[in-house]
């Protein structure tokens, strides 16, 4: 018959997935409903970059214009990068390690350098979780702690000195800053919490983290539109610079924007998708996903270029009322009679009549636009210009909780995606004996994690973060997914990834996303990988210091990165990928003797080594097992009419 | 009224400077007469500060005071209060010389709200040092604000400057509270959610006792109850699928 022959090859892939299934001896867990595991998603891509990362390279690039490079740049790469690492891992249900090692048993390194990168991005990242509840935590006094500060910038001294307790240079370590070390544990604490039953707790506390950040970005727009100054902050960012698009640095810094924004790479979609049902319809949830990022991205954008609007109104007004006073003093004006509007009349006739006494005032120039070109982008923007900002407000306790509750509820459900990229890959290699639960398994990871972080405790934590920041978060990220793309278009199989597809949503992908896992994002993810090096390369490794006995205080000391600083930035970026050769080296080494391999040492990690390759072991074309047979006949000659 | 015939004399004086220079001997004289006339009629008043601060030198009696609210209405009764403020900083500070609203002599006040001050101990002619007045000041400034219902920003004396609270540090920092709060919630979260199982385990086992002792389960194992004994083997199972082809 003519029918469309699906019923065989549906009963091999089903009994494929049971057998997978059924390897793990307990079920694997899933979450409540399709709502959940979209927020899920949505929350781990949403995070801090969103909110302060492109609003700046919006202000840097020239407003309105940055979003057609951002848009292109979602289109061609963000979007195919998402839609494969869903869909491949609610095909395969594995974390990232079971995932790459099942498409090819030399891919699995893909997988251990996905989890190392999410273990060390995990680290920095309750650091800053611990400074937003450092700043939670003294929002609940009057007035805001960051008002009066005994130096000149308050909001500087209250960050660089109360919170982080800065040393001068990144050799100087410090001691542990108590405080720090507190809201660092409380952090891990509430990230446990959330992790205590793995996907059933996340998928309850996710509800809460990924809707309320909206919520408190819809109640800072609304408010900071009745702010005077707020229509400053829409012009300047939506003033459409043309010439910026010129420049290649900013197609980069889209690419790289839209890339990291997505959090790819990290093996924690990987792993929230593995939860699902395989029927799935995971090309719209890419592109659920993959949309509402960059919707939040712009929406977030707007409310804080009101505020910073609102700021710089402020400091121009402030600065011309000083110089107001300034010549109200010095010539005895009646109070009043100098106002903002005839300020520029009053200071020509003055100069005309006295020009000396107006030369020996000092008068500042004030220039709105200069205050609004104050940009500050990652910390610099959400403790210190925002801090700055919320003083100015009525009700500044409130809008403080609001605005760092928001910033927790962001960075936590981005931790969900971080630390499912860990625990998922080691739960699914079963390293764990089966005798302990998981929930301490889980609590282990975060003591390891906890006492590894403490070194953002130093006093010097601010600029390991930033090494970290720079050297993990970055160039591993671009290699991983390089791979990741090649192993799916062309190690698995393209078609074959058709066929999952079709399986799965009932509908085969179409030439949009042929065209781009093919050929369009490996090429992207190549240039931009090239660009991003030979860029860093170029620049010197330096750092900006915070050092108050500096010449030009409060400019920040730039200094050179010591030897040894630098040998840990450069193992930093190598260590994830290292891993890629090295288990393909291994495979390579050992697939001949795999029988033979009894216990090569107690390490962990030799352990770890052990198990890929007892995962690989099933899929190894040589064991024998009929349904692989056939299905390896199958996908040879394609798609074939079976005679029933 | 007299002040007002020396203002009248000043301006007239100050839009004729072509006058001849009789003339402007005799507005001169006038002047003076006035002027002598004023000290008969109030001995104690009209100092001419001019004399105690030449330009910016600032001589030992007088002291400088000016207001920046744009809007402050300063009248003659406002005068007054600073005076009486005033006096009652020196007598606060002196512990008690009688001073009063007479000893207290502004002048040379302008548009700007600005005018410079001497104090004269009570019942004389004698000057009070300004060390002395800005020590006064210091002592009561919250005081003199209060009655202007100004603040340390806009009622300014020159050269005295505020001196600011002691930091209010309270005995357990507030954010310890707040961190103490969150987290005793969350420890007690991680406490209830590890223990609940437990709990429910053991009484699930303490009824499955007490229900396997009414009746005997000889049948079939279930899923559910077998899925956890034994390795499922994946090669044996799912044959009666095949049987379908």
């Amino acid at each position: 018959t003519a029918t469309k022959i699906t019923l065989p090859m549906e009963q091999m892939f089903d009994m494929e997935a049971e057998s997978d299934e059924q390897k793990e001896i307990t079920q694997r867990p899933k979450g409540d409903n399709k709502i959940q595991y979209l927020l899920t998603c949505i929350g781990f891509a949403v995070g801090l970059g969103n909110v302060w990362r492109f609003p700046y390279l919006c202000q840097t690039y020239g407003g309105g214009a940055f979003l057609i490079p951002y848009v292109i740049a979602l289109v061609f790469e963000g979007l195919p990068l998402l839609h494969m690492e869903l869909a491949i891992g609610q095909r395969l249900r594995m974390g990232s390690v079971g995932v790459w090692s099942s498409i090819s048993p030399y891919q699995g390194g893909v997988g251990v350098a996905s989890m190392l990168v999410s273990f060390l991005v995990g680290l920095f990242y309750n650091m800053i979780l611990a400074w937003i509840l450092w700043y939670f935590f003294h929002s609940f006094q009057s007035p805001l702690p960051w008002r009066d500060c005994p130096i000149n910038i308050s909001v500087n001294y209250f960050w660089y000195r109360e919170t982080l307790n800065m040393t001068p240079n990144i050799e100087t370590s410090g001691s542990l800053q108590w405080w720090l070390v507190l809201c660092l544990a409380s952090a891990w604490c509430i990230v446990y919490i959330c992790f205590i039953r793995g996907i059933e707790t996340v998928g309850k506390a996710i509800y809460a983290t990924a809707t309320f950040p909206y919520l408190v970005l819809t109640i800072f727009l609304i408010t900071a539109l009745t702010l005077p100054g707020a229509s400053d902050g829409l012009i300047y960012l939506f003033t459409l610079n043309w010439e910026t698009l010129k420049n290649p640095k900013v197609w980069l810094d889209a690419a790289t924007q839209i890339f990291f924004s997505l959090s790819l790479a990290f093996g924690g979609l990987i792993a929230f998708s593995s939860y699902n049902p395989q029927k799935n319809n995971c090309e719209r949830d890419a592109l659920i996903v993959g949309c509402v990022n960059s919707f939040t991205s712009i929406y977030a954008s707007i409310p804080i270029f009101v505020i910073l609007g609102f700021k710089a109104n402020e400091n121009n007004n402030n600065c011309q009322n000083w110089n107001i006073l300034t010549l109200t003093n010095a010539f005895n004006i009646g109070v009043g009679n100098i106002t903002l509007e005839n300020y520029g009349e009053w200071l020509n006739y003055l100069n005309k009549t006295d020009p000396s006494e107006v030369e020996s005032l000092n008068l500042k120039a004030c220039n709105l636009q200069t205050f609004l070109e104050e940009v500050a982008s990652g910390t610099g923007l959400a403790f210190i210009l925002f801090t700055e900002a919320v003083i100015e407000m009525p009700a500044s306790q409130v809008w403080a909780v609001l605005f760092f509750v928001m910033l927790f509820c962001l960075s936590l459900s981005s931790m969900f995606g971080n630390l499912e990229g860990v625990l998922t890959p080691l739960l699914d290699l079963h390293i764990v004996p089966p005798w302990i639960p998981k929930e301490a398994f889980t609590g282990l990871i975060c003591l390891i994690s906890f006492a590894v972080a403490l070194i953002f405790t130093l006093g010097s934590g601010n600029y390991w973060l930033e090494i970290f920041n720079s050297y993990v978060g970055s160039v591993p990220l671009l290699i991983i997914a390089f791979f990741e793309i090649i192993a799916v278009a062309y190690v698995y199989g393209i078609n074959r990834f058709n066929d999952d597809i079709e399986w799965m949503t009932g509908r085969r992908p179409n030439i949009y996303w042929q065209a781009t896992w093919r050929f369009i994002s490996p090429f992207m993810l190549l240039v931009v990988f090239v660009a991003y090096v030979v860029i860093e390369a170029e620049k010197q490794p330096t750092y900006n210091a915070w050092n108050p006995d500096y010449v030009h205080y409060p400019l920040a000391d730039v200094l050179h990165y010591p030897e040894w600083v630098f040998a840990i930035c450069v193992l930093l970026s190598i260590l994830p990928v290292v891993a890629i050769p090295l288990v393909a080296f291994y495979k390579f080494m050992s697939s001949r003797a795999l029988e033979y391999a009894g216990c090569l040492c107690c390490l962990p990690a030799c352990s770890a080594f052990l198990a890929l390759s007892y995962n690989g072991a099933l899929e190894h074309p040589d064991v024998i097992k009929p349904f692989k047979l056939l299905q390896f006949e199958f996908q040879l000659s394609g798609k074939t009419s079976i005679p029933m | 009224m007299i002040a007002y015939a020396d203002f009248k004399i000043e301006s007239l004086a100050y839009f004729s400077k072509k006058m001849p220079n009789h003339v402007r001997w005799v507005l001169q004289q006038i002047k003076s007469r006035i002027e002598r006339l004023n000290a008969l009629f109030r001995p104690v008043m009209h100092y001419n500060c001019s004399a105690h601060h030449e330009g910016t030198n600032m001589t030992e009696e007088a002291s400088n005071i000016s207001s920046d609210t744009a809007a402050y209405p300063w009248s003659k009764n406002e005068m007054f209060l600073f005076r009486a403020a005033l006096a009652f900083a020196m007598r606060d500070y002196t512990n008690g010389e009688e001073f009063g609203v007479s000893d207290i002599h502004p002048c040379d006040e302008t548009e700007r709200v600005s005018f410079w001050f001497v104090v004269t101990r009570p019942n004389t002619t004698d000057l009070v040092d300004k060390g002395t007045v800005e020590m006064a000041i210091k002592k009561s400034r919250n005081r003199i604000n209060g009655a202007f219902l100004l603040t340390d920003q806009t009622l300014e004396f020159d050269g005295i400057y505020p001196t600011l609270a002691a930091p209010v540090s309270p005995a357990t920092p507030p954010w310890l509270i707040v961190f103490g709060v969150v987290m005793g919630a969350v420890s007690v979260g991680i406490i209830a959610l590890l223990v609940y199982p437990l709990v429910q385990r053991k009484l699930k086992k303490n009824k499955d006792a007490d229900d396997e002792d009414s009746d005997e389960e000889t049948g079939v194992k279930t899923a559910e109850i077998g899925a956890n004994d034994g390795i499922y083997n994946s090669m044996f199972s799912d044959d009666e699928r095949f049987t379908q082809m």
